[in-house]
Parts: C-alpha cells; sequence; structure tokens
C-alpha cells in the first residue's frame, strides 16, 4: 500500500509483529451504493482499548464504514469480525456495540433519564438496576442534574452528554462516535475532547472515531486511518502520519505542506535534483529510487527556516532558496510567511512568535533565504 | 416606515379569514342559537320572536323547552347515542386501515410517494353522493357483492348487506379515510429516522423501536385524524340515509326531519347546538394537541 521511499520506519513494524488479535478485524470490506464504490476493499485491525478515528473528507466513505460496523449497511463484501464473531448476518439490535449519533439523535418525547434508561430497558434489568446505572453514567458525564429535561430544553454540549451517557450506559465493549464534536464550538470542542479521552481511560472502552476535522483525530486518537476515494489511505499513530505520510494525498490532507517535483540525481543517494524549487534537495537517507524517477518532496512549514543572511553551511546550495516574502499572517502564538521564491513558486513558512518586540521580524518584500535539515523533507513517489 | 406597514399587512392577512369566520360562522350560529330559544309557530318565520317590546324596552322571552324535549321523546336520546357510536367506530376503524397506509406513504420513495397521495386524493375529483351511490351497487341483494360470492357458491341467498350498521360502517369509512390518513402522512413524514437507528442501536427491535419511538411521536397526527373523521361522522347525514337502517336514524337525519318534514325550527335548531356541545370537546382537544405539537417543534 505504502509506497513511501523511507528506509526505516521502525515504529510501524513493530506493530505489526507482536500485535494480539484484533478485537474488530475489517476484512476486504466493500460497499457499493448502485455501482459506485463508497468503501473500497478496506482492511483494517482495531485493538481493544483503542481510540481509533477515521479521517477524511466528505464522500470518503468514513461514515458507511461506521454504519456497516454499526450493522445498518450491509457490506457488498468482505467481512467484518467483532470480538472474534462474524457480524455478517447480525441485525444492530443485537450487536454489542453502541454509536453516538452525529445528530445525537435523542428521542425528542423523553426525558434525559428515559433516553439513558432506553437501552437498559431492553435489556429487560430490574428497575432498581436501571436505576442505579443510569444515576451512575449520568453522573460520569455531570448531567446529575438536567434528569428530568427533554432534550430540547439542553445546550448542545448538554445533549453531546446525554447522547454519550445513552450509549455507555449499555456499557459496550466497542463505542461508535460519528463526528462526536462538529456539533460543539470551538472552546467547548476542546475541553470535550480531552473529556471524552478520560471517560475512555477510565472505562476501558473501545472507541471507534469518524471524523473530518484533523485536529480532533490527531488529539483524540492513539491511531488513525486516513480515508480518500472509500480507501484507506494511511494507518498509523498522528506523529506517524504527520511526520511521514504515505502519499501526497496524506502528506497535503493532514496539516499544511510545501510540495516539490524533483528528479532523482543516483540511485542509492538522498539526491533530489528540483526544477520547480531551484535546487538540489538532500535528504539525509538514500533512496532506493532508480535515477531519474520522479519525486515529489514534502516539506512541512514549520521545518524550513527563514533568515536574511545566507549561512556558510549552505554555500554547496544545497537545501537553502532565496525569496521574497509575499504575505504575513499573524496568528498569536505563530505568523505564516508566504516567500515566492526564485522559481517563483510560493512556499508557505511557519515561525513561533517567541519575542513579544518585534523589533527584528522579518517584514513584507524583505528577501530572504529559507533553508531545511536533511531530516526534514519527506519523499514521495504517489 | 417599513415595521408599521408589516405590522399592517400581518393584521390584514390574519384580520381577511377572522372576519370571514364571524360572517359565516358566529353570526349564523348566534341565529341558531337565538331560534332554539323560541318557541315554534305556524307562521313565517316559523318561531316566535325572542324579544317583546314592553313600554318601548326590548324584554326576552326565553323558551327552554326545546331542550327539556328533546330529553322527554327517546327518538333523540338514542339517535344522539347512536351517531356517537357510529362515529366512534368509524374513527378506529379509520384510524386501523389508515395508520398503516399513511407509514407505508412516509417510507416510500419520493417518486412513489407523490403518487401514492395522489390515489388517496384522487376520489375527491367525484362526487361525494356519487361514491355513496356506488356502494349501494356494491352492497345491495343483487348487487356486485352479493353476485359474486352467489357464483362462487359461498351463500346461497343474498347477504343483507345494505340497509345495515355494516354498511354505514363502510360509507363513513370509504369516505373519511383520507382525512386520516392525511394529517397522519403529513407527521410522520416529518419523522427522524436517526431516531429509530438509534433505538436499535440500543437493543431495541424494529418492532419496539415502533411503539416506542414512532407511536408516542405521532399522537398529534392521530388526534388530528380522529378529530377530523369523528367531528363530519357524527353529524353525517348522507351515508346513514343511503345506506343505513330505517329503524334508527342518526342525528343529522333527525335534524334534517326536524326542519323541513315538521318544519319545527326551534327544535331542530336546539338539536343543533347539542351536537355542537358534543362536539366542542373533541374540538378543544384537537386545538390543545395541535398547540403542543407547535411548542415540540420550537
Amino acid at each position: 500500500m505504502s509506497a513511501q521511499l523511507q528506509v526505516s520506519a521502525p515504529a510501524a513494524a513493530a506493530h505489526e509483529q507482536g500485535a494480539p488479535a484484533a478485537f474488530v478485524r475489517i476484512e476486504h470490506v466493500t460497499k457499493k451504493f448502485g455501482d459506485f464504490p463508497a468503501v473500497d476493499d478496506v482492511s483494517l485491525d482495531i485493538q481493544q482499548g483503542e481510540i481509533f478515528c477515521l479521517l477524511g473528507g466528505s464522500g470518503s466513505g468514513k461514515t458507511t464504514l461506521l454504519r456497516m460496523l454499526a450493522g445498518f449497511e450491509t457490506p457488498t463484501g468482505g467481512k467484518i469480525f467483532i470480538d472474534g464473531q462474524d457480524m455478517s448476518t447480525i441485525p444492530p439490535y443485537e450487536r454489542r456495540i453502541n454509536m453516538m449519533f452525529q445528530s445525537y439523535a435523542l428521542f425528542p418525547h423523553m426525558t434525559v433519564e428515559k433516553n439513558v434508561a432506553f437501552g437498559l430497558e431492553q435489556e429487560k434489568l430490574g428497575k432498581q438496576e436501571i436505576r442505579a446505572r443510569v444515576a451512575e453514567i449520568l453522573e460520569i458525564v455531570k448531567m446529575t442534574a438536567f434528569t428530568g429535561r427533554k432534550p430540547h430544553q439542553l445546550s448542545g454540549g448538554q445533549r453531546q452528554r446525554v447522547a454519550l451517557a445513552r450509549a455507555l450506559v449499555k456499557r459496550p465493549k466497542l463505542l461508535l462516535l460519528d463526528e462526536p464534536l462538529a456539533a460543539l464550538d470551538r472552546k467547548l470542542r476542546e475541553h470535550t475532547q480531552f473529556e471524552l479521552i478520560n471517560i475512555q481511560k477510565r472505562l476501558g472502552v473501545t472507541f471507534i472515531v469518524v471524523t473530518h476535522d484533523q485536529e480532533e483525530a490527531m488529539t483524540l486518537s492513539s491511531r488513525m486511518g486516513v480515508m480518500n476515494h472509500g480507501k484507506i489511505a494511511q494507518v498509523g499513530t498522528p506523529a506517524a502520519i504527520y511526520e511521514s505520510p504515505a502519499t501526497k494525498f496524506v502528506a497535503d490532507f493532514i496539516g499544511s505542506v510545501n510540495m516539490f517535483e524533483g528528479r532523482v540525481i543516483a540511485e542509492g543517494s538522498g539526491r533530489i535534483d528540483s526544477q520547480e524549487l531551484g535546487c538540489t534537495v538532500v535528504v539525509d537517507r538514500k533512496l532506493n529510487c532508480p535515477s531519474g524517477a520522479t519525486v515529489w518532496t514534502a516539506v512541512r512549514p514549520e521545518k524550513i527556516n527563514m533568515s536574511r543572511s545566507l549561512g556558510e553551511e549552505h554555500a554547496l546550495r544545497e537545501n537553502v532558496v532565496r525569496g521574497v516574502v509575499k504575505e504575513i499572517a499573524y496568528m498569536g502564538d505563530v505568523s505564516i510567511y508566504l516567500v515566492q521564491i526564485d522559481s517563483g513558486k510560493t512556499v508557505r513558512v511557519t515561525l513561533p512568535n517567541v519575542m513579544r518586540d518585534a523589533e527584528h521580524r522579518i517584514t513584507r518584500d524583505e528577501t530572504v533565504y529559507l533553508s531545511w535539515h536533511g531530516s526534514s523533507p519527506v519523499v514521495l513517489t504517489e | 416606515m417599513a415595521q408599521l406597514d408589516n405590522r399592517a399587512g400581518r393584521r390584514l392577512v390574519a384580520g381577511i379569514p377572522l372576519f370571514w369566520l364571524l360572517l359565516f360562522f358566529l353570526i349564523p350560529f348566534i341565529i341558531v342559537l337565538k331560534i332554539s330559544f323560541s318557541e315554534v309557530r305556524l307562521a313565517m318565520p316559523p318561531f316566535a320572536p325572542l324579544f317583546q317590546w314592553i313600554q318601548g324596552w326590548p324584554r326576552p322571552k326565553l323558551h327552554f323547552g326545546n331542550y327539556g324535549f328533546l330529553f322527554t321523546d327517546p327518538l333523540y336520546i338514542s339517535s344522539y347515542l347512536y351517531s356517537l357510536k357510529v362515529a366512534l367506530v368509524s374513527t378506529f376503524c379509520c384510524l386501523l386501515i389508515g395508520y398503516p397506509m399513511a407509514y407505508a406513504i412516509a417510507h416510500a420513495s419520493p417518486t412513489w410517494r407523490t403518487v401514492l397521495l395522489m390515489m388517496i386524493v384522487l376520489p375527491f375529483w367525484t362526487s361525494f353522493l356519487l361514491r355513496v351511490y356506488a356502494w349501494i351497487g356494491l352492497l345491495k341483494n343483487n348487487g356486485v357483492i352479493n353476485n359474486i360470492l352467489m357464483y362462487l357458491g359461498l351463500i346461497h341467498e343474498p347477504l343483507p348487506l345494505l340497509q345495515s350498521d355494516f354498511a354505514v360502517y363502510i360509507g363513513i369509512v370509504y369516505s373519511y379515510l383520507p382525512f386520516m390518513i392525511l394529517p397522519l402522512y403529513a407527521n410522520l413524514e416529518k419523522h427522524d429516522n436517526t431516531l429509530l437507528e438509534a433505538a436499535e442501536d440500543l437493543g431495541a427491535t424494529p418492532m419496539t423501536a415502533f411503539f416506542r419511538i414512532t407511536l408516542p411521536q405521532s399522537v398529534a397526527g392521530i388526534v388530528a385524524g380522529s378529530l377530523l373523521v369523528f367531528i363530519p361522522a357524527v353529524g353525517e347525514y348522507v351515508v346513514p340515509s343511503l345506506l343505513g337502517r330505517t329503524d334508527q336514524l342518526m342525528i343529522g337525519r333527525v335534524l334534517s326531519d326536524e326542519f323541513f318534514e315538521n318544519r319545527d325550527w326551534p327544535v331542530a335548531s336546539a338539536v343543533a347546538i347539542l351536537i355542537l356541545l358534543a362536539l366542542v370537546i373533541p374540538i378543544m382537544l384537537f386545538q390543545h394537541f395541535q398547540r403542543r405539537e407547535l411548542e415540540a417543534q420550537k
């Protein structure tokens, strides 16, 4: 799957070897709507106790995959195993999985307490036990004060908590969350993210989260899968995906990136000649690519240095280009500079605003030199 | 300025139907109420004036005898009770038949939905009277139904279908079914399907999900549909006259007989007022539920 050219990827390898039997195993699952494959031959293993995020744009198939896990859609091909059990013929109401819906789907004619108790009533538990467990879970999500309210009397954040409580009260082994924080405003979202992680750790439930928000995926997940056009583009820890993207799509989708086309100078060396960049890129790894092969060099904006003068170490004109600052966006913690380099291409650079005084800050229309360390670029073939 | 215009416009919009109701509903009602307290008289108009002028002052002369009369003659009481029974049973049958139909339409694909709704409304394009007459042709002794049953050898003598309670129920249920289906459809169509998915996800079978989620949320539609059937069914005149029993009248027929045959306008008016009173309770219920649904939507 991965066409990454980096020689070493120790973290990913370790995971593959000593992994226990997967809690959720998705085997070559395909879902077609008419002729259109919404999910296209996806295989994925998810371990118990993980928070696994499925990240992708709209139409990437992430929600369809989640709905297949819940049982609302039947795969056109392939199999899903949960806890070793083939789920093909099991209807949603017999799966020991719960889902938190994006719209929360709270029952509007029932109070908070009734909403949360609904799932337990289906298990035919005693009234006493239901009451105790409802009280316990409402305590955990801090909604004890609102038991008698109807959903339309609650704020968005409160509804989200009730939805979470309603799903968790069944003590599922697996909780599916469809865009759990999308309906909350920014501040509340950040706060809730950490709360979700706390609750997950406390209850030990496996979470599968679908989101289009990369920040959300990065904060929540222990591992994540990036989806594109119904396929999994890359699976890994947030750091692995950000620092070592496997494809141009992943590099571009997660965070911002500067991408330059170039040609490998000699097989086995780490040297790439890029006309688009106007300099030679030297990476501190060997590329097992034939000489002359087209590759893309991806450099994250925060991994580029910017200075007014050319240091001695850059005398060889490797990993350095000259440019003119065209735009500056001051974001508070960082500033984003758009630099037009001599080849005409615009490069995005972010610098942290370490000092409060702005005396020596680089300004618009200044000529600057952009450079990067040999470990910074990621070289991609697709 | 614009706001002022806006407010005036809004008042106008609300005012026109209000004026209409005032002119064509409230004023006639007051006239009927007035007549119901008058004494019958062989003249034109066939009732005594309500006010008498004594020494230049109008003095009311209320006559309660018309109402008292209704409670002494068993004809009226039994007609009232029979009408309520017919209306209740018909409403219940309409609900039993109409709910699944409305549910199916609400869950059909958008193209099918239009076709099915059209089919519900289509009978209205023919005259109501004509459609009830058609049932005579189907139900009478040598009618379609009896002929088919006899031909198949299932019966040897025609079933007395016509002029029975059964025929009245068929006629009313057939005529008023759309009034049950349409408000129910309007309600069911708005339901959020993810709620049912959520219920199933929480372990409810589709059956449980229907009774715990769909049914409680459609109460407003059930009430609206039931009242739209029940209220006109109580005063129904055409169906029982054409299909119904001759030994037991419905109150609508009694009213018309009182008015046209006996020319006793005061008693006819009193009958009308009592029907209205019997219907005020369901109408108020209807409004109560409508208001509740509006509030729930906020």
